[in-house]
C-alpha cells in the first residue's frame, strides 16, 4: 500500500516534468486523456483493467459529484465513477 | 486423461450447479454486462416459470427458469451481470465456471446496443471459451432513439456467430432470438467464432504453452483459452478444473446424494 | 490424484514461459480484446447525426454541486407527497368497505348466538387487524413502490449513490451502501441481501448492520399515519405538505444516523480503510411504466395480503386474548403495559406503545394495529374508519401529544429489525454475533434518541 503511494508520488513528480503526463484525478472535467499506466495493487488493478482501463484507452472526465469526489469518467462507451484513491493510480497523457 | 474427464459427463456437472435437467432439456446460459436489460429478457422468456436460489457455496443469486419454444422445453440460467470473465470477483468466477463446466447448449450474450464496444468485450471472451454463442443486441429501441445504427449482418460476419437485435421490454426480436438458439442447440446452425489474434509476443508464448495444456486438459476445455488465462497469471482456472473434475466433485455429489 | 499434480504443473510451466513478463502479457491480452471490441463497434455502429448527449446534460444538473442534493430531497418529498395524498382516498374507501363487512359478520355472529368471546377473538382480534393492515398499509405501498421502481428503472438510483458516495467514504463505508439503503425502503431483509453487491466483507457488514435505519415498507405507513394526524394536524391548511415534510425529514435523519453509525463501526468493531469503489452510471432509460405499475401493484398487493393473513391475523387474535384475559381487575396486556410504563415514559412513549413494538417483532406492519387494539379493547368501542377517529382515540382517550407521536415515529425509525430481517441477517452473515448486533445497535440508538428528545422538549417546556 505505502509502496504504491510512493510510486504514485514519483510518477506525479515525473508527470510535472514530462509534458502532459499526470494522474487521472487531475484531469479537468470535459477534457480527454490516454491511459499510460495503471499502478494499483493486485485485485484493484485487475478491477480497473476489467473496466477497460488499459494503456492506450481514451478516457474523458465527464463530471464531478456534488462534493467533488468521486468523479465520473467516460471509458469505452460507459460512464464509470471512480474515487480519487483509484484515479490517482492511473497515469494519463492529455489529448486535445 | 481425457477419458476420465469425459466420463464424469456434463449432466452431472450441471447438477453440481443446481441446474434442473430432469427432462434432459437443453440448458441455455444468459450472460451479459450489468444494465443491459438481461433480467428483463430473462423475465420475458421465463415469466412465472422461474425460481431463485444461491449458486452452490456462493452468496450470489442464481435465477433459473424455463421456457417453451416450438413445443420444446429449455432451461434458462441467468448468470450474474459481469463486465468480463476474468474471475476477478465471485460473480465473474461463477459466470465463467458455469460456461466452462456446465457447458450450456447455448450461451446468449446480452449486449447493450447503446454501448456496444464495452459489451463486445464480454462477447469476445465468451467466444474464446465456447462456440455455441448467440449475440443478442438488446435495447435496440433505445439505440434507435439515440440515432445509433447497428449493422447486425456485419456484426454476424465479423464475429462468426449468430446475432439478433432485440428490445426485451417490447418483445421485438425475441422470436428470432429463440429460433437462433434452437438452431444452435440442434446443431443446424454451427457458429464459427472468429478468434481474437493477439500480438506476436503473446501468440508466441501461447504457441509454447498450448500443446502442454492440451495434453493435460484434453478436450475438456478450449486449450487456447486456458493457456491465455495461465499466461496472464490467473490460476483460478486450475483450481476450478480440480474442483469440477477432480475429487471435490465426487465429494459434492456424495454430499448431494447423502 | 495424478490429474491434480499435472494440473498444478501447468501453472509452473506457464510461469517458466512468461518469466517476468506476466504483467505485460496480461495488459496486452486485455488491451487486444478491448481494441478488437472497439474496432468491431466502429465498423458496425454508425451515428446518424451528432445528436445532443441528453444523458450528459441531465447528469450535469442531477449531480451538480448546486442542484444535486436539492433534487434528491425534492424527489424524495414528491414521492412521499404523492403517496400520502394519493393514499387517503383509497384508504378511506377500503376502510368503509371492510368495516361494513365487519358489521355484516357481527350480525351473522349475533344471529347464530355465537358466544361473545368467539366474536371478540374472530372479529375484534383477527378480522380487525387484517382490515387495518389492508386498509391503512396497502394503499401507500401500492403507490410508493411503483413510483420507486420507476426511479430505479429510469437509472436515478446510481446517481444517488454517486452524489452521496463522499459521505459514505468519510464514514469508512462503500458508496454502493446508498443502493442497499434504497432497497431497504422496500424491505430491510431485501436490503440486507442486496448488500452482496458490496465486495469487501467489512463494508458489506457495515451496510447490513445499518440497513434498518431506512424505514421499510411495513414502517412507512405508520410514519405516514402519525405524521398526517399530528404533524399535519398542527397546520390545517397545509396538512399534507407538513406531513410529507416531516416524513421526508425523518428519512434524512435516518440517513444521517446511518452515516454516523457506519462511521463509529468503521472506527471500532469494523476497523479498516474503504476498499476500491467503481460505479457505473448507466444511460437513462425510458421506464416501462405499464409493466412497472402492474407488476409492483400486483406484487405488493399479494405481499401485503399474505403478510396480513400469516402474521397480522394470528397476532391480532393473540393480542385480543391477552387484552381480555383478566388477572384480578386488569388484563394481562394492561399488566405488562404497566410494567413497561415507567421506562416507556422516559422515552416519551407509554407502556402500551412499547409493548406494541415488542409484539411487532414478527412484522413491523402490525405494531400500529396491535397498539390500537390494546387501546380499544379495554375501553369504549369506536369505529376506526377515519384518521379523525384515530386522532380521537390517541389524543382524547390516551393523552397523546405531538411529542408522543414524534417519539413513536423516532422509535419506529430506530428499533430492532423485524424477525424476517434478523433471520436474513443470520443466514447471510452466518453469525449470531452480528445478528444480535443488528438488533442491539438500532435499539440502543432509538432508546437514547427518544430519551434525549423527550427530556429536551419537556425541559424546554414545549409541551
Amino acid at each position: 500500500m505505502k509502496l504504491t503511494i510512493l510510486n504514485n508520488i514519483k510518477l506525479n513528480e515525473r508527470g510535472i516534468t514530462m509534458a502532459g503526463l499526470k494522474s487521472l484525478k487531475e484531469l479537468a472535467v470535459g477534457s480527454s486523456a490516454i491511459v499510460k499506466n495503471v499502478s494499483a495493487d493486485g485485485i484493484k488493478q485487475r478491477r480497473l483493467l476489467d473496466l477497460g482501463l488499459v494503456p492506450g484507452t481514451r478516457v474523458e472526465a465527464v463530471g464531478r459529484s456534488p462534493l467533488g469526489d468521486p468523479i465520473a469518467y467516460s471509458i469505452r462507451g460507459a460512464v464509470i465513477a471512480l474515487r480519487k484513491e483509484e484515479s490517482t493510480t492511473i497515469m494519463v497523457e492529455t489529448v486535445n | 486423461m481425457g477419458l476420465t474427464y469425459q466420463s464424469t459427463g456434463t449432466s452431472t456437472t450441471r447438477e453440481v450447479f443446481n441446474v434442473d435437467t430432469s427432462d434432459k432439456q437443453p440448458v441455455i446460459a444468459l450472460a451479459g454486462n450489468p444494465n443491459t436489460g438481461k433480467s428483463t429478457l430473462f423475465n420475458r422468456l421465463t415469466g412465472l416459470r422461474q425460481h431463485t436460489g444461491n449458486w452452490p457455496g456462493k452468496t450470489v443469486l442464481q435465477s433459473q427458469g424455463s421456457y417453451i419454444h416450438e413445443g420444446r422445453k429449455y432451461t434458462m440460467v441467468d448468470l450474474p451481470g459481469t463486465y468480463s470473465l476474468l474471475a476477478n470477483s465471485v460473480e465473474e468466477q461463477v459466470a465463467r465456471d458455469f460456461i466452462c463446466f456446465a457447458k450450456p447448449d447455448a450461451t446468449v450474450v446480452v449486449a447493450d446496443a447503446t454501448c456496444l464496444e464495452r459489451n463486445l468485450n464480454l462477447a469476445l471472451q465468451v467466444m474464446e471459451i465456447t462456440k455455441e454463442v448467440v449475440l443478442c443486441v438488446n435495447l435496440i429501441d433505445e439505440a434507435r432513439r439515440k440515432k445509433l445504427n447497428i449493422d447486425i449482418k456485419k456484426l454476424n460476419q465479423r464475429l462468426g456467430i449468430p446475432v439478433v437485435g432485440t428490445a426485451a421490454s417490447s418483445g421485438e426480436g425475441i422470436s428470432d432470438l429463440l429460433k437462433l438458439v434452437s438452431k444452435v442447440v440442434t446443431g443446424t446452425l454451427k457458429p464459427e467464432p472468429k478468434a481474437v489474434q493477439y500480438n506476436p509476443q503473446v501468440e508466441d508464448v501461447v504457441a509454447k504453452l498450448e500443446p502442454i495444456v492440451k495434453r493435460v486438459v484434453g478436450n475438456e476445455l478450449n486449450s487456447r483459452w486456458v493457456s491465455l488465462r495461465l499466461l496472464e497469471g490467473d490460476d483460478t482456472i486450475i483450481h476450478a478444473l480440480e474442483k469440477f473434475n477432480g475429487k471435490e466433485q465426487v465429494q459434492i455429489l456424495q454430499e448431494a446424494l447423502a | 490424484m495424478s490429474s491434480s499434480t499435472s494440473l498444478q504443473s501447468l501453472i509452473r510451466e506457464a510461469r517458466n514461459i512468461t518469466g517476468s513478463k506476466q504483467n505485460e502479457i496480461r495488459d496486452s491480452i486485455v488491451n487486444t480484446i478491448y481494441q478488437e471490441a472497439g474496432n468491431i463497434a466502429a465498423e458496425t455502429v454508425t451515428n446518424e447525426k451528432n445528436k445532443v448527449d441528453w444523458d450528459r446534460k441531465i447528469d450535469q444538473i442531477i449531480t451538480s454541486r448546486i442542484w444535486g442534493f436539492p433534487i434528491m430531497f425534492g424527489v424524495l418529498t414528491l414521492i412521499l407527497w404523492l403517496t400520502i395524498t394519493g393514499a387517503n382516498y383509497p384508504s378511506a374507501l377500503l376502510a368503509n368497505g371492510l368495516f361494513w363487512i365487519e358489521d355484516q359478520l357481527t350480525n351473522i355472529f349475533i344471529s347464530m348466538n355465537a358466544p361473545s368471546w368467539l366474536h371478540g377473538f374472530m372479529i375484534l382480534g383477527v378480522y380487525r387487524s387484517l382490515a387495518w393492515v389492508v386498509s391503512v398499509m396497502l394503499p401507500p405501498m401500492a403507490i410508493f413502490f411503483p413510483l420507486f421502481t420507476l426511479l430505479e428503472d429510469l437509472g436515478y438510483l446510481p446517481r444517488i449513490a454517486f452524489n452521496l458516495d463522499r459521505f459514505f467514504k468519510s464514514a469508512g463505508a462503500h458508496g454502493k451502501q446508498a443502493l442497499t439503503m434504497s432497497m431497504g425502503f422496500g424491505c430491510n431483509a431485501a436490503g440486507i441481501i442486496a448488500c452482496r453487491i458490496i465486495e469487501s466483507p467489512r463494508e458489506r457488514l457495515i451496510a447490513a448492520l445499518t440497513n434498518n435505519f431506512v424505514p421499510c415498507n411495513g414502517r412507512f405507513p405508520t410514519l405516514i399515519a402519525l405524521a398526517t394526524i399530528f404533524m399535519g394536524g398542527m397546520v390545517v391548511s397545509f396538512s399534507s405538505a407538513v406531513a410529507t415534510l416531516s416524513v421526508a425529514g425523518l428519512v434524512v435523519l435516518g440517513i444521517a444516523i446511518t452515516l454516523a453509525v457506519s462511521f463509529l463501526l468503521s472506527k471500532t468493531l469494523l476497523k479498516g480503510i474503504p476498499s476500491s469503489f467503481t460505479l457505473e452510471l448507466p444511460p437513462y432509460r425510458k421506464p416501462q411504466v405499464g409493466q412497472v405499475i402492474v407488476r409492483s401493484v400486483l406484487d405488493r398487493t399479494i405481499f401485503v395480503l399474505s403478510r396480513a393473513m400469516i402474521i397480522a391475523a394470528p397476532a391480532g387474535g393473540i393480542v385480543w386474548v391477552l387484552a381480555n384475559t383478566m388477572i384480578g381487575d386488569t388484563s394481562v396486556l394492561a399488566t405488562i403495559a404497566g410494567w413497561l410504563d415507567p421506562f416507556a415514559k422516559q422515552m416519551g412513549l407509554d407502556g402500551f406503545i412499547l409493548m406494541a413494538f415488542i409484539c411487532g417483532l414478527p412484522a413491523n406492519e402490525i405494531v400500529f394495529p396491535i397498539l390500537i387494539m390494546s387501546y380499544v379493547s379495554g375501553g369504549a368501542m369506536i369505529e376506526l374508519d377515519s384518521m379523525e377517529a384515530l386522532r380521537q382515540l390517541l389524543v382524547d382517550q390516551h393523552g397523546w401529544t405531538w411529542l408522543t407521536a414524534l417519539c413513536t415515529m423516532l422509535f419506529t425509525l430506530c428499533h430492532w429489525p423485524c424477525g424476517t430481517t434478523l433471520y436474513t441477517m443470520q443466514r447471510e452473515q452466518q453469525s449470531w454475533y452480528w445478528t444480535v448486533l443488528a438488533a442491539v445497535i438500532p435499539t440502543a440508538v432509538g432508546i437514547i434518541l427518544c430519551i434525549v428528545v423527550n427530556h429536551l422538549v419537556r425541559g424546554l417546556g414545549l409541551v
